[in-house]
């Protein structure tokens, strides 16, 4: 049961506000994803302008980390639902550590991330910072590169943001068997750390990609 | 009995107020600012533009005055203006909720707004920007020499502002509608900052991401849009317009909406065709996301992107043109009242009429051709902005105020304003129309002497302008202090909010109304008091 003051005082039923953040969460995915989208179009125009050295530069990507950071995040989200379930189920140990097992999945990410920036440093591939590419290829290449930190940096703050939401959820855990607003809550902020996920699944295709195939 | 405006005197229960209403008076409050602010560049234009040579100020100056008129007008007034100021008071009044769905996250975008207007502001006072609104690369990234980044961080930071207040009214319209009051009960205003919503998720964060791409480029100078190193500046306009074209919805819908209610409650009569004029506005949402290469016609696409982007435009005026004719069938055989906020509606169905159909001619490649950056194209988008948009802003701020203040406003200076601003408003900006048919381009400060008249007129009309949109300033601020006390519907006009106390109670509402009649349901209402 829900006890006074687990309700906004301008809201009248459970139900309401568990329908009232669920469309607010969808409703700013939807314009999570015209913000990304206008970075992929960025790509895709540019990318149909000059593949060869989309190709050229999707091959100086560090394929083993893009790919083993993709499991890490796939499993995270994996973590995330199964926190709900444990969380609907009011088993608090379980949704306790399902939730520091996703976070902490979040932050080997970024460090991956931040292995994988480092090589690029190192390889002159910073586009503004350090860009140091020759060939016919270099003016593409540097374009990639662009999209590329662009994409991630924001990805990467996304991240930020969703592992900070989580502790938080982390935090208060114990919440779960008296207030079924913590349960909506932690249902919304899932939803965001799916599409976390669902927009690396794209720029994993995009970055790590073209130039591979056969 | 406490009201909103009673409820608590301290400046803390106003700055961390997460009441709509309370929130609403903080954006009419910094908005009336920021539209001197644009309307005082506006000033220093007119001014200059009366004589044909350069005797106020360099041309560089008026780069920056005719910038800063733009990005203040657009961004820190137009988007804002009826959403923020009277869609936060008036929505969940309307549909009989306690408050918008998300209250903090209400207060939250007021607080981005100052923040983006502050940024905006800090550029313009440094220096300010030199690019004219639409911040056109490559000059913007690679040689102007003032303050784009700046200015380009507080248009961001606003942008969230405005995504946060979009994603509030689609929330609220779905989920906090009163028991019994269904989609087609809903004012039409409801369906309109509904279809403004829905632009202001969807295409803000492009332009969001297209100020990341210019900041990018400007600072670390790295190409996106350099085409001497592989970048494409057309994909910066088409990035551009994407937002911008459909942000001109954003600047017009909110208005239709008000003209809807204002139309309905003055003539006496539920709306002629109400499913018709509901459906417009998405449709004109819709459509608008489909038509910016409009602005792109002399800028090299390719033919075949042109013709449809052409085609796409005329489809937009087929919603706009069904509002129109709605509005005049109406009117007819009602039993019309021409209080000050009708003047104010039928001023906005004449100058939108006028700005849709000079629309037409320029989505028309071949005169569009010969028009681009005319003082036309000026004179086009003016009749639908401040025609349209600022002509509804206060038609509503006039039909609301009762509810707003508890005040009654002095209907003889209403009515002289509204008649005034018509009138001031087209010898300000007809002249124009026929400045860009004979060819003058717009930007410049000297011109062809034989341009001078109309240019003179088009300042005197400013004059006049200028005059009537200080009018309210007084009369309305006199109101709040010496006028009548307002009942609870002066105007005897359906609709919730006019159902509860003026000014409404905190929680808006004694207790949940629900609804059993369909809207405009102008037979049964109650007759209007003369106070």
């Amino acid at each position: 049961m829900s006890e006074p003051g687990d309700i906004a005082a301008h809201l009248s039923s459970p139900k309401q506000r568990d329908e009232v953040l669920e469309l607010g969460m969808w409703t700013f995915l939807s314009t999570e994803i015209l913000l990304f989208g206008g970075l992929v179009m960025t790509y895709m125009v540019y990318h149909h302008a000059d593949p060869v050295s989309f190709a050229e530069a999707g091959r100086q990507t560090r394929i083993v980390i893009g790919t083993i950071n993709t499991a890490v995040l796939l499993t995270s989200s994996f973590c995330v639902a199964a926190a709900i379930q444990a969380g609907q189920a009011g088993a608090v140990r379980p949704l306790k550590g399902l939730l520091v097992v996703a976070i902490v999945l979040g932050l080997i990410f970024l460090g991956l991330k931040g292995v994988e920036y480092a090589g690029e440093y190192s390889d002159h591939l910073v586009p503004g910072v350090d860009f140091a590419q020759s060939g016919p290829h270099a003016q593409g290449i540097r374009l990639f590169f662009i999209f590329y930190f662009l994409a991630t940096g924001l990805h990467a703050i996304h991240l930020l943001c969703g592992i900070v939401v989580l502790i938080v959820f982390l935090r208060c855990a114990r919440q779960v068997v008296r207030r079924p607003r913590y349960l909506a809550g932690l249902r919304t902020a899932g939803l965001y750390w799916h599409f976390i996920d669902v927009v690396w699944i794209f720029l994993y295709a995009l970055i790590y990609l073209p130039g591979r195939s056969g | 009995m406490k009201n909103y405006l009673t409820d608590d005197y301290t400046l803390r229960s106003w700055f961390f107020t997460t009441d709509h209403k309370r929130i609403a008076i903080l954006y009419f409050a910094s908005l009336i600012l920021l539209f001197f602010i644009g309307g005082a560049a506006a000033t220093m234009i007119r001014i200059e533009l009366a004589t044909p040579r350069a005797d106020l100020v360099s041309s560089d100056t008026y780069n920056r005055l005719f910038t800063m008129h733009g990005i203040i007008m657009v961004w820190f007034f137009l988007i804002p203006s009826i959403p923020n100021t009277i869609g936060n008071f008036i929505v969940p009044l309307m549909i009989g909720a306690r408050d918008l769905a998300f209250p903090r996250l209400n207060l939250a975008s007021w607080y981005l707004f100052m923040l983006g207007a502050a940024i905006t502001l800090l550029a313009i006072f440094m220096g300010g920007v030199d690019t004219g609104w639409t911040l056109y690369t490559p000059f913007s990234t690679l040689y102007s020499n003032s303050y784009v980044a700046v200015a380009a961080a507080g248009i961001f930071v606003a942008g969230f502002s405005s995504i946060l207040t979009g994603l509030n009214f689609i929330v609220t319209i779905h989920k906090l509608r009163a028991p019994g009051l269904t989609w087609y009960r809903l004012p039409l205003f409801i369906w309109s900052l509904y279809a403004t919503s829905v632009i202001l998720v969807l295409a803000t964060p492009v332009l969001a991401i297209t100020l990341v791409l210019l900041a990018a480029e400007r600072i670390f100078g790295i190409g996106v849009f350099d085409p001497r190193i592989g970048g494409d500046p057309l994909l910066f306009q088409h990035l551009f317009w994407f937002y911008s074209h459909p942000a001109v919805y954003i600047m017009i819908l909110p208005g239709m909406g008000v003209v809807n209610e204002l139309i309905t409650c003055y003539s006496r009569k539920k709306i002629f065709g109400y499913k018709f004029v509901a459906w417009a506005s998405l449709a004109i949402a819709l459509a608008g996301f489909l038509v910016w290469g409009h602005h792109m016609f002399v800028s090299g696409q390719s033919l075949t992107a042109s013709l449809v982007f052409s085609f796409m435009s005329f489809v937009v005026a087929v919603p706009s043109a069904i509002k129109v004719f709605n509005w005049t069938a109406t009117l007819h055989k009602g039993t019309l009242r021409f209080d000050a906020p009708m003047l104010y509606a039928l001023g906005f169905i004449g100058l939108f009429t006028m700005g849709g159909l000079t629309g037409l001619f320029l989505a028309c490649l071949a005169f569009d051709v010969y028009a681009t950056d005319t003082y036309f194209v000026v004179a086009h988008f003016h009749y639908i902005m401040v025609g349209g948009m600022v002509t509804a802003y206060f038609g509503g701020l006039h039909y609301w105020w009762p509810k707003i203040t508890g005040r009654m406003y002095p209907e003889y200076w209403a009515r002289a304003a509204a008649i005034l601003i018509f009138l001031g408003f087209n010898l300000t900006f007809f002249p124009q129309f026929i400045l860009g048919a004979e060819g003058m381009p717009r930007r410049y400060h000297v011109y062809p002497p034989e341009f001078q008249v109309w240019n003179v007129l088009s300042s005197g009309g400013a004059t006049i302008l200028a005059v009537a949109y200080l009018m309210p300033l007084f009369y309305l601020g006199y109101s709040i202090f010496f006028g009548a006390k307002a009942p609870a519907n002066p105007w005897g006009a359906t609709g919730l909010e006019w159902q509860t106390p003026s000014p409404p109670p905190k929680y808006n509402f004694e207790r949940q109304p629900v609804v059993s009649a369909p809207p405009y349901d102008y037979e049964h209402a109650p007759e209007p008091q003369n106070v």
